[in-house]
């Protein structure tokens, strides 16, 4: 039982919409999945699904071999989650709340105490434990909601936009401790910041429309890009016609784009031909024909825009 | 039953978290006082009972009882912390019954803070207290009634203004039942049966059964089937309004 969450052929429609269509995707312990996609793409229906708020209208998904629908209790006694603008109840104070759901959590006493003081502690919320939670700062609000899906230390964290709101050093500490949850946990996050599949993500699943349009690890999404394993550099405007002629002439390039000019210099990007390492011989070219540059470095392939390729890509062939 | 006791717990609290509370039981004993003087005549009446003042208690529910109800479900959709309370381990049951046990705590807590009233009428003469108890009793049951039927209610919509309108309405006709106020608009088309079982469904017919001093069997299954129902299709509404 490696597998954590497992969700099958899952499907859900609002009337006619198709929420949610055909979606399957399984976590392992240890793994951090990022769940991205355009905004309305699906991401939180499907994680309202995952933690039996939804009732799914095909298909289903199972928690720690639990199935969200037939054994709705035990399979939530296992998640925690944080839904989507992490919802309080604003009339309580922090620690009342934690209280009310550490007890709900079944914890009590000793161990009750333990939890909240080690999820106060994690999120860094003692200065606010008796404030009222309406009156909490967006961020405090997002940080108690993630102190609170992680009170039972539960086995499977569903986290909807856990970084949203967040200053970016809280951001940074969030997503560290996602990553330090993530050793053996199961773990979903959603987000729509592509940065954070490579800070704290080991695979991405991409919905377009309720549907999956990828499905891999971070460097496969990168690799996705034409761009991936590319050359950027920047030359000065003179050498720059001569320059592109002998990095086209390499066996392995496909083309040299121009991605800008400035104060006489011309950036621009090598492409490699099915994703070739071709850093080394462009190296090379430029070495033995003594060209000047001022930049030069590989690129990853930028995410934002496979992210873009996938997603719009879907939506034109829609439209045909 | 450990869940149901936890959430009734989150919700008391959270009447006194607010101003809520306060206003509510103030206003209701303010109310209540004033009108069983001034409008129940108690001290002209010169007899030693609390007729004047248990005879208002529908007219007071009336108002105050949709106040406590509209916000049972309608603020928990609002602010989307149904998302948060429907992920935890209880059951929809649980939550249901267990934020409307508070809700009915918290009137018959507003019930029992009118003790004064029952201390002057002691004190002033020798009434029957069987009768005062059966009232308490035919009180306690009827605004647990009428609870049930508002946060039914207040799971319909996300606004609690509308959750008040159409509990106070509907506490209305309930509680009117018997009445021609309410037949009339059925008499003439409906059919007998179904113009009696209306009538029978009076909650101000139950109520004064039972504060008449006979605590009658009928009277309070009347009121306990009535919360049942209620709270049966509240669950039923909770599950349908998240599903869609």
């Amino acid at each position: 039982m490696n597998e954590l969450i497992e969700v099958e052929s899952l499907s859900k429609h609002f009337g006619s919409i198709h929420a949610v269509d055909n979606v399957s995707f399984a976590v392992k312990r240890g793994e951090v999945l990022g769940f991205l996609g355009p905004n309305g793409a699906g991401k939180s229906t499907t994680m309202r699904i995952i933690t039996g708020y939804l009732p799914p209208t095909a298909g289903t998904a199972r928690v720690c071999g639990q199935d969200i629908q037939t054994h709705p209790i035990e399979a939530k006694r296992r998640i925690g989650f944080l839904p989507e603008g992490a919802p309080l109840y604003g009339d309580m104070t922090v620690l009342a709340f934690l209280d009310f759901i550490a007890r709900i959590r079944n914890l009590n006493g000793a161990q009750k105490k333990l939890r909240i003081e080690y999820s106060v502690a994690r999120m860094g919320l003692e200065e606010v434990l008796y404030q009222r939670l309406e009156t909490l700062s967006k961020g405090f609000k997002r940080r108690v909601g993630f102190a609170q899906s992680i009170l039972h230390d539960p086995d499977v964290l569903i986290l909807d936009e856990p970084t949203d709101g967040l200053d970016p050093n809280q951001k940074h500490h969030v997503r560290e401790l996602i990553r330090e949850l993530g050793v053996n946990k199961a773990i979903i996050i959603s987000t729509h910041i592509l940065e954070e599949v490579d800070a704290v993500c080991d695979r991405a699943v991409i919905i377009d429309r309720g549907r999956v349009v990828f499905d891999g690890s971070p460097i496969e999404f990168h690799a996705k890009s034409k761009h991936h394993n590319g050359v950027a550099l920047r030359v000065t405007s003179a050498t720059a016609a001569q320059v592109t002629k002998l990095l086209k002439g390499l066996p392995d390039v496909a083309a040299v784009e121009q991605t800008g000019t400035s104060a006489g210099h011309v950036s621009m990007i090598v492409v490699p031909r099915n994703g070739r390492f071709i850093a080394d011989a462009v190296g090379t070219a430029i070495r033995q024909n003594n060209v000047v540059v001022d930049e030069i470095h590989t690129e990853a392939g930028k995410l934002d825009e496979v992210f873009r390729q996938i997603t719009v890509g879907e939506e034109r062939s829609a439209l045909r | 039953m450990r869940e149901l006791i936890i959430i009734t717990r989150r919700e008391l609290g959270a009447y006194f978290a607010t101003p809520l509370a306060y206003v509510f039981l103030v206003i209701f004993l303010g109310a209540s006082g004033a009108v069983t003087f001034f409008l129940g005549n108690f001290f002209t009446r010169r007899q030693a009972d609390l007729e004047s003042f248990f005879g208002f208690h529908p007219w007071l529910f009336l108002v105050l009882i949709p106040a406590v109800g509209m916000r049972l479900w309608a603020e928990e959709r609002k602010s989307g912390t149904i998302e948060l309370l429907m992920t935890l381990p209880v059951t929809t049951t649980q939550a249901v019954v267990g934020k409307f046990v508070a809700a009915w705590l918290f009137t018959g807590l507003a019930l029992l803070l009118t003790f004064p009233i029952w201390i002057s009428v002691n004190y002033l003469g020798s009434p029957d207290n069987g009768v005062i108890f059966a009232s308490y009793v035919a009180s306690f049951l009827m605004a647990g009634a009428l609870l049930a039927l508002a946060s039914c209610l207040s799971a319909l919509t996300k606004n609690q203004v509308i959750a008040f309108v159409i509990s106070a309405t509907a506490c209305f006709m309930f509680l009117m039942s018997g009445l021609d106020l309410v037949l009339g608009v059925f008499k003439g088309w409906a059919p007998d049966y179904l113009i009696s079982m209306i009538a029978s469904m009076s909650f101000l017919t139950h109520f004064d059964t039972i504060s008449q001093g006979v605590l009658q069997l009928p009277a309070i299954i009347f009121f306990l089937s009535m919360m049942a129902v209620c709270l049966f299709i509240n669950v039923q509404v909770v599950e349908l309004k998240k599903a869609g």
